[in-house]
């Protein structure tokens, strides 16, 4: 089967696609990509469905060599990136030709980069989703040796190139009172929204550690209460006052008290904000959290409208000497479409 | 918003943005779990367009739903008219549930911590053995981890606190007791809940289908029987370590 072979591998990859809702009853939260804007740019970019899975890739990257004929994009965390040695652009897509090979340094900004292949990454799937869900058992950690099968691939369009949504240096969290904010005073809430945090380094795939550069905050009879269902976004007092803000692969269940939930659509916010990258709360009503996330949605559905052919900088070009510079001029007639000639 | 020391069971609130959650009680009781699976049945067969998924914690229901399809107020609107309906703390639970009776062993080695939890409890290893293994509870909710359930209520005298300092490791099958509740292990796992019994009943087997043994509402008896009859059942039977199941006629 052809696919994406990894040579090497840092130790937080995994292949995430949008997870498997449904399935809170079972004890088992949705999971997924931690970015899931990331994953509808990447399937923008390849001009595919925004459920396929790609390599989410924490921190750092790797080396991967193709066993046939890819495409491929480069989202989220922006990473330094190379095929054969020279120099690609990210957030963008790019072919790969049998026995070629990509390089990704560290991730420069933000936490998570993403590595899409066009057909969509097809590993098995366990309870409906091909995302791996660590503490769960489900699916294992990306390593060397292993090949990313790729699907079908029913599109050719390549080189293609979308600007990042900003979101790797932190910004303003809006959030809605949830069923347990009335455990916190007004004042408490009042105060929160007032409050600088900066991201601390307690984070992975189930939340964030946020740290207010004033004292904790606390729920009247925070030891009591009775443990209640987690959705993504809530946001948690842990006992020493710390808030966590809970990402998709949260547990299902909590006993902390929670303020306040953030809105979806703001949590690649949270999940790409650097350590020590400034977050603050911003409290919004039901009706306009709704129209936030109806925003986003439309924002979503536009992605690929937006996309735009990738010009290449010749000063980014390390080969410059090797490419033929004027070579497509004398070929008005040749097929556009044919793979083997793009460069 | 209410005061949460103010408030009337059950009440209807938002849970993020596009949940709903009804809660019935904010202390663990028979009759508010009772409500909570019941309503959660009946939410299920009312099948309303725009419900995603519905789920039960220990006292209360969630339910996420899409709200381009199924606005805020109007399914507040429905749930309160299902409320009003009927006492939901004395009605029958869902049928389709299950009767498990689970091959255990107290104590021993497997099981290191039954006295500690017997001290606890103010009775000695054998009386409760006695009552652990008699004692017919039911899945109160399923959490924390894929599969795993929260078991009860047992009786006041096991309304035992966790300790203070977590046990680094109790093994996958591991029945566990604290607050009134059993708790069994789908995983390998660190604890402040304390180690009285040991099952080979493996609740989650992601590649099985079902992948869930247990559901919500299903009842169990953790029945003591001798270390060697738990190895032998554990070797015929190595996912279930022999636990059987028999549908509970409503």
């Amino acid at each position: 089967m052809n696919g994406l072979k990894i040579i090497r591998i840092g130790p937080a990859a995994s292949v995430q696609d949008l997870g498997r809702p449904g399935l809170l009853g079972q004890g088992v939260s949705r999971g997924g990509a931690a970015d899931v804007l990331a994953l509808a740019e990447g399937a923008a970019l390849l001009r595919q469905d925004a459920g396929l899975a790609a390599l989410e890739i924490s921190g750092l990257g790797g080396e991967f060599e193709a066993t046939g004929p890819l495409r491929i994009a480069l989202t989220g965390a922006p990473m330094d990136a190379a095929i054969d040695g020279a120099n690609v652009p990210w957030n963008a897509s790019h072919h790969l030709q049998a026995g070629q090979r990509l390089t990704l340094g560290s991730v420069r900004k933000g936490n998570y980069a993403y590595l899409h292949l066009g057909g969509g990454i097809q590993t098995g799937e366990y309870l409906g989703s091909r995302s791996a869900h660590l503490s769960a058992g489900l699916g294992s950690a990306a390593a060397a040796g292993d090949l990313l099968p790729v699907g079908k691939d029913t599109n050719r369009e390549c080189g293609l190139v979308l600007d990042p949504g900003s979101r790797f240096h932190g910004g303003t969290l809006r959030l809605v009172e949830s069923f347990q904010s009335a455990l916190f005073s007004a004042e408490e809430r009042a105060r929160f929204a007032e409050t600088e945090f900066k991201r601390g380094t307690r984070a992975n795939r189930m939340g964030v550690e946020v740290l207010p550069d004033g004292p904790g905050f606390a729920a009247q009879g925070q030891l009591n209460i009775l443990s209640e269902v987690i959705v993504p976004g809530d946001v948690q007092m842990t006992g020493d006052g710390k808030p966590f803000v809970l990402l998709r692969e949260c547990q299902t269940t909590g006993g902390y008290p929670r303020i306040g939930s953030v809105l979806p659509c703001d949590l690649p916010i949270v999940a790409q904000a650097s350590a020590g990258a400034v977050l603050r709360f911003q409290w919004v009503t039901l009706e306009d959290g709704l129209n936030a996330q109806a925003r986003f949605q439309t924002q979503l559905a536009s992605l690929r409208g937006a996309c735009r052919p990738l010009l290449r900088d010749p000063a980014g070009m390390a080969d410059l000497l090797s490419y033929n510079l004027i070579g497509g001029a004398v070929s008005a007639r040749a097929d556009p479409f044919d793979a083997g000639g793009d460069q | 918003m209410t005061n949460c020391a103010e408030m009337v069971f059950p009440v209807v609130r938002t849970a993020g943005l596009d949940g709903m959650i009804v809660t019935f009680g904010d202390q663990l009781s028979e009759p508010a779990n009772r409500a909570a699976l019941a309503f959660r049945g009946a939410v299920q067969q009312q099948d309303l367009p725009g419900v995603c998924e519905t789920s039960t914690s220990l006292t209360s229901v969630y339910l996420r739903f899409d709200t381009d399809q199924l606005r805020h107020a109007r399914l507040a609107e429905v749930l309160q008219d299902m409320l009003a309906a009927q006492d939901w703390y004395g009605a029958p639970l869902p049928s389709g549930r299950r009767f498990w009776r689970v091959p255990t062993v107290y104590g021993t080695e497997l099981a290191p911590q039954l006295g500690e939890a017997a001290d606890l409890a103010g009775m000695s290893e054998a009386a409760a053995i006695d009552s652990l293994s008699s004692a017919r509870v039911r899945v109160l909710t399923i959490g924390f981890a894929p599969g795993q359930p929260y078991l009860g209520p047992l009786g006041h005298e096991w309304n035992i606190p966790r300790q203070t300092e977590l046990t680094p490791m109790v093994p996958k099958g591991a029945l566990v007791q604290a607050i009134s509740q059993l708790v069994l292990f789908t995983a390998a796992t660190p604890t402040g809940w304390r180690h009285v019994g040991q099952t080979g009943f493996y609740l989650f087997q992601p590649d099985a289908d079902p992948a869930f043994a247990l559901r919500p509402g299903d009842e169990l008896v953790f029945e003591s029987v001798p270390v060697a009859d738990f190895h032998r059942l554990c070797t015929s039977d190595p996912l279930r370590g022999g636990a059987t199941a028999q549908e509970i006629r409503s």
